[in-house]
C-alpha cells in the first residue's frame, strides 16, 4: 500500500515540476489535470470514496474554468530571459534569483514546523484521533444514516456545512461583482 | 513515512510555483497544488492498516472502520477550494481585458 | 460543432442530470452526497453550453434564473436548520424529524433534506459562475 502510493505521489509530483515549466499554457493545464486525477487515484487507495467521486467532479469543472479562461486570450507562456548579459547581471536575474532565496527560506521555516509535525505521528496506518471510536460506534444509531461521512458531515459537524454554504454564496456575489460590465446607458 | 515526505515536496513545488512564476495562471496552477497536498496529507492521517470504507453495512459492527473526520474536513476544503479558484481566474480575465497580457510585472498602474 | 455533437449531448445531458439526482437523494446511504450530486447537476447545463455555442440562448436570462435559485435553495437550508431551534430537542442543527429503520430511504430524518438543498444551492452556483465568466468572454472579443 504505501509502495502504491509512493509511485503514484513521484508521477504527481514529475507531472507538477512540469507544469510550472511547460511553454504553453494548455500543456500547464493538462499537467495539472494529471496531479488532480492522480488524487483521485489515491483517495479510493485510502478507502474514501465520497472525497474521490467530489474530486474527480470538481477537477473537471476546475480544469473547464481555467481553459475557458486562457483559451481566447493567450496560449503562448511570457518569454523567460534569465541568462546573464555580457555586462554583468541583467534586471531580470536579481529578482529571479531574489524569489529563489525567498523560495528557500520559506522551505526551511515550513520544514521546520513538518519535522515537530511527524515526530507526533504514529506511523502510517496506524494513527488513530481521539475522537475516531465515538464516531464509529455512536453515529449509525445517532444520526440514522448508514454513511458515516455524511452523518458527520451534517449532524456532528453541520456548523462547517453552513459555512461552507455561505463561502459558495460569496464567491458567487464576488464572482458576478467583478466581472460586471458597465451599463450602457 | 515516506509518503508523507513526498507529500511534503508536493507542497513545495506548489509553493515554489507561487512565488516564482511570472504568468497568473502559473500562479492560480501553483496554489491549485499546495491544496492537493493538503487533502492527500489529512487523508493519509485517517488511515487504518485493513479498514473498511466507512459505510455500514447492517451487519454485526465489529469490524475496523477507517476515521471518518478527516474525510468530513478534506470534503468541505475541497469545495472550498473550487470558490477559490473560480474566484482568481475571475480577477485574472478582468486583468486580461484592462492590460492584455497575464505578466505580473507590467501591470504596475494603479490609475484605472 | 456539427451536428452529431450536438445531438449527442443533448441525449447525454438528461442521463447526467438523472444520475446527479440519484447521487443526491441515496446521499445518506452509499458515498456521495449533496456537493458531488450538485455539481452533477451543474455539469449537465454546462455540457449543453459548451455544445451549442453561447449565441444559441440568451444567456442572461439564464444566469438571472441561476442565481434566484440559488438564493432561495441556502434560504430554505438556513430555516430548516432555524426550525431546529423550536421543534423536537430545541437546539439549532438539531435533527427534529423522525429517524426510521437504518438502511432504508426515507430516514435519517432531516439529512436528506439537507442534502437536496446544497445539492440545488451548489449547482446552481457553479452554472452562475460558468455562465458569468462564458459572457464576459464575449464581451471582450467578439
Amino acid at each position: 500500500m504505501e509502495l502504491t502510493l509512493s509511485i503514484l505521489l513521484i508521477f504527481m509530483i514529475i507531472g507538477a515540476i512540469y507544469a510550472l515549466f511547460a511553454k504553453d499554457l494548455l500543456s500547464a493545464l493538462i499537467s495539472c489535470g494529471i496531479v488532480g486525477y492522480g488524487l483521485v487515484i489515491c483517495f479510493m487507495l485510502l478507502k474514501a470514496p465520497d472525497l474521490a467521486i467530489v474530486q474527480i467532479v470538481v477537477e473537471s469543472i476546475s480544469l473547464i474554468l481555467m481553459v475557458a479562461v486562457v483559451h481566447n486570450s493567450t496560449r503562448q507562456d511570457l518569454k523567460e530571459k534569465i541568462v546573464i548579459y555580457e555586462r554583468g547581471l541583467s534586471f531580470i536575474n536579481v529578482k529571479f534569483l531574489f524569489n529563489v532565496m525567498s523560495f528557500l527560506i520559506l522551505a526551511l521555516f515550513f520544514l521546520f514546523f513538518f519535522r515537530q509535525a511527524i515526530a507526533c505521528l504514529e506511523p502510517f496506518g496506524k494513527h488513530t484521533t481521539r475522537m475516531a471510536t465515538a464516531y464509529i460506534e455512536n453515529a449509525a444509531q445517532n444520526t440514522g444514516s448508514v454513511n458515516l461521512v455524511t452523518g458527520v458531515v451534517f449532524d456532528f459537524r453541520g456548523y462547517d456545512t453552513l459555512g461552507e454554504a455561505t463561502i459558495l454564496v460569496t464567491a458567487v456575489i464576488g464572482v458576478l461583482t467583478i466581472l460586471r460590465l458597465k451599463g450602457r446607458k | 513515512m515516506i509518503v508523507f515526505i513526498l507529500c511534503f515536496i508536493l507542497f513545495l513545488v506548489g509553493l515554489f510555483g507561487v512565488l516564482t512564476s511570472r504568468n497568473i495562471i502559473k500562479i492560480v496552477i501553483g496554489l491549485s497544488f499546495m491544496e492537493f497536498s493538503v487533502f492527500l496529507f489529512l487523508a493519509l492521517i485517517g488511515y487504518v492498516d485493513n479498514g473498511q470504507i466507512p459505510i455500514v453495512s447492517g451487519e454485526a459492527t465489529s469490524r475496523v472502520y477507517v476515521d471518518p473526520l478527516p474525510q468530513a474536513m478534506v470534503l468541505t476544503a475541497i469545495v472550498i477550494g473550487l470558490a477559490t479558484n473560480a474566484m482568481l481566474l475571475a480577477v485574472a480575465i478582468r486583468i486580461y481585458k484592462k492590460f492584455r497580457t497575464f505578466d505580473i510585472r507590467k501591470i504596475t498602474s494603479l490609475k484605472g | 460543432m456539427s451536428i452529431i455533437v450536438k445531438k449527442v449531448c443533448q441525449l447525454i445531458s438528461g442521463i447526467i442530470f438523472l444520475y446527479g439526482i440519484y447521487i443526491i437523494l441515496h446521499g445518506h446511504l452509499t458515498p456521495g452526497g449533496g456537493f458531488a450530486g450538485g455539481i452533477f447537476l451543474s455539469g449537465a447545463f454546462i455540457l449543453l453550453v459548451l455544445a451549442n455555442g453561447s449565441h444559441v440562448m440568451n444567456l442572461r436570462h439564464e444566469e438571472e434564473k441561476a442565481s434566484v435559485i440559488e438564493g432561495l435553495a441556502i434560504l430554505i437550508f438556513v430555516l430548516l436548520t432555524a426550525a431546529g431551534f423550536f421543534i423536537g430537542a430545541r437546539v439549532f442543527f438539531g435533527n427534529f424529524l423522525p429517524k426510521g429503520h437504518l438502511g432504508e430511504l426515507i430516514s435519517a430524518g432531516v439529512i436528506p433534506l439537507y442534502n437536496i438543498m446544497v445539492g440545488i444551492e451548489v449547482g446552481a452556483s457553479l452554472l452562475t459562475i460558468f455562465l458569468a465568466l462564458v459572457i464576459y468572454k464575449e464581451e471582450i472579443s467578439p
